[in-house]
């Protein structure tokens, strides 16, 4: 490790980008709900409100689609606000501002504006807290033209996904996995970014190219090592970026492993595995395909509160160990 | 209010607001610019029926007092959200009309390149930051825009356009709210025109004037004749005023009429033709102000035709002008969904 690298949780790590962009500009601002001196719900604002005062670390009342609207506005006239929804869940309050207009306003204004905006939204399942603050809802944003979606999967990333999602001059979506805020990772001091729209490979191997989001990178991490005792070889391709998506990382991965997993906590049905998915089938990798595509996604179901049931919704190690094997020993 | 009682109102020591604000020459500019709206909407209704323009529009024909009441007082680089039905305020607020007859045309010299149409038109460089397809969609915007003029202190008011019906959307609520919590520099003007789309007021809205919404966030709320071009720039001088000098925002209420209907595809069985005859005979905001600008001397009969021979022209020149304009290149399909890297 660097000597100027620290360990920094999930968490800290996306308050340093923020401390870090909004010393560096002072067009940058934070609103959302609670996230003065609460802190934000996650902690994730945390003290940024002693340091930067209430005119730049905005508490806004609970108003997700005028908060949102506000911070599209602000964008379009000078402003780089960064705009945290308490949940990500949220964002249905708000699909109005993001959908129709952050995506849409350049577009339709023929170039003659941009929405440097950036919204953050706590994602994912985990916490016991059920079926309306749980969901992973990436694909929903995913499919709009217009708008980057996101997913950092580590300190390292969501700090220099972050500083490059202030400094992109369209609006950009994070999600953040709340079961990542306390991981930590190491982290450089100072500024640097992580580009949108490149997929990083976490682990290269050669039996099978598993592509996962979010935390289910570490899940498949940890399903990787598992199955290395077993003499199966995995290829961890962390996607970090919903849209633009990183076709050409995925590509190059399965023409070499001839196999694909694609791994993600939402709704198995219509997300981002079946992109990824339909994105092979229809490349040049296809012919290099020992065998079929398969997705590991969440259950068709909304989050349940019982913890046991609420484990068994989304994937596990054991899921995709057993999804793994499988694919490699010709189960499937 | 009637005409006449408006010319009794007016004695020379007392002359209404904008008759002791402006000078000849901006009044005569004022009734040129109410009637370019007019005739650029009829002149855009007209090649709509002959086939030249494809989609729909929505007409504000009867509410040109209302644009340039509000827009007289604000200065050049103030902006403004605009509505559906935003001809009107494009043009107050300095649009090119030749530009937006392109637009509607598709073509790539509109202000939109050709992917916004009526809906959309803008005008970013006279501070028109756009029409909204969503009902109450720009009111947010627009705090937005006041809160970027707030912290980057550049001294800019904004006022949001919306109508009637946008005032039981979520948004606007949310909307004022934070202006009036934040102190914003920004001017609320809802456009009753009576109808959203075919529900009147009487039957979407629980209070009698949407200008009492505005106690309910702690802002002044002000009704105007919105036919009246003083009382509208009366009104709206002093909400701007306010709002420029750090006190909040205002909510004005500009009480018109649309003389079409909704759009393209309404049929007017929500209304009657009397009702309709009544405002366009007896309420004109065009023919009130040509009134008053004979009345106090400030024009007359062959002054008022050269006006209208001069808008005449303009728009013939601008719908020729969108005609002989190039059409985009579908090659260039994928252009301004994201900022252009350098």
């Amino acid at each position: 490790m660097d000597a100027e690298m620290r360990e920094l949780s999930y968490a800290q790590a996306i308050q340093e980008a923020m401390a870090i962009a909004m010393e560096a500009d002072e067009r940058v601002l934070l609103m959302g709900e609670d996230i003065g001196v609460y802190g934000g719900a996650f902690q994730v604002t945390g003290d940024l409100v002693e340091r930067f005062g209430v005119d730049r670390v905005m508490d806004t009342p609970i108003s997700e689609l005028g908060g949102a609207g506000v911070a599209v506005g602000a964008a379009m006239t000078g402003l780089r606000p960064i705009f945290e929804f308490q949940f990500s869940d949220f964002a249905t309050l708000a699909l109005e501002q993001i959908v129709n207009q952050a995506a849409k306003m350049r577009f339709m204004l023929g170039g003659e504006v941009s929405v440097p905006v950036v919204m953050r939204f706590p994602a994912g399942s985990g916490t016991g807290a059920a079926a309306q603050h749980s969901q992973s809802l990436e694909a929903w944003l995913g499919h709009v033209p217009g708008l980057k979606v996101i997913q950092p999967a580590t300190p390292y990333d969501a700090k220099g996904m972050l500083l490059a999602a202030i400094a992109d001059p369209d609006p950009v979506m994070i999600f953040e996995h709340k079961l990542l805020y306390k991981m930590k990772g190491p982290v450089p001091e100072g500024h640097y970014t992580v580009p949108i729209g490149k997929a990083d490979v976490r682990r290269e191997g050669s039996d099978l190219t598993v592509v996962a989001t979010s935390i289910m990178v570490h899940k498949s991490l940890e399903a990787a090592q598992a199955l290395q005792a077993e003499g199966i070889d995995i290829e961890v391709i962390d996607l970090r970026t919903v849209r633009p998506m990183d076709k050409r990382t995925i590509i190059e991965s399965v023409k070499k492993t001839s196999r694909l997993l694609c791994v993600y906590e939402a709704v198995k049905t219509l997300g981002v595995g079946a992109e990824v998915s339909a994105m092979i089938a229809e490349s040049e990798a296809f012919d290099f395909l020992d065998a079929p595509i398969v997705r590991l996604g969440g259950a068709e179901i909304p989050i349940p509160y019982n913890p046991d049931l609420e484990r068994a919704t989304v994937p596990q190690v054991p899921d995709i160990v057993a999804a793994a094997r499988d694919l490699v020993r010709g189960a499937r | 209010m009637a005409r006449k009682a408006v010319l009794e109102k007016a004695a020379p020591t007392n002359l209404p607001f904008a008759y002791r604000h402006y000078d000849a020459g901006q009044l005569r500019e004022v009734l040129r610019k109410m009637y370019l709206i007019r005739r650029f909407e009829e002149g855009a209704e007209d090649c709509y029926m002959r086939g030249l323009i494809h989609g729909t529009m929505h007409l504000s024909i009867g509410q040109e007092a209302s644009a340039m009441g509000i827009c007289m007082p604000l200065a050049e680089d103030d902006q403004i959200t605009s509505t559906h039905r935003g001809h009107g305020h494009c043009i107050a607020k300095g649009a090119e009309v030749r530009k937006m007859f392109a637009e509607f045309f598709g073509k790539t010299t509109g202000y939109c390149k050709g992917r916004g149409g009526s809906m959309h038109i803008a005008d970013v460089a006279k501070g028109n930051l756009g029409a909204n397809g969503i009902v109450a969609g720009g009111i947010p915007i627009a705090v937005g825009a006041a809160l970027s003029a707030k912290r980057l202190k550049t001294g800019k008011v904004v006022v949001s356009f919306f109508g009637d019906g946008a005032n039981n959307e979520g948004a606007f609520h949310e909307a004022l709210n934070m202006a009036s919590i934040w102190k914003l520099p920004v001017v609320f003007v809802c456009e009753n025109n009576g109808y959203g789309m075919s529900t009147s007021t009487a039957r979407s809205t629980a209070v009698r004037n949407i200008a009492d919404r505005a106690a309910a966030y702690s802002m002044p709320g002000v009704i105007v004749n919105g036919n009246s071009f003083t009382e509208v720039a009366e009104a709206a001088h002093a909400a701007i005023e306010r709002a420029r000098t750090g006190e909040g925002p205002t909510l004005i209420e500009s009480k018109t009429y649309r003389y079409r209907g909704h759009s393209k595809s309404d049929r007017n069985r929500y209304r009657s033709k009397e009702e309709i005859e009544d405002w366009m005979s007896n309420r004109d905001p065009i023919t009130l102000f040509e009134a008053e600008l004979k009345e106090f001397g400030i024009i007359d009969d062959s002054g008022i035709e050269a006006v209208r021979e001069a808008v005449r022209q303009e728009i013939t020149e601008a719908i020729e002008f969108a005609k002989a304009s190039p059409a985009p290149d579908i090659g260039d399909l994928q252009n301004y969904v994201y900022t252009e890297l350098a």
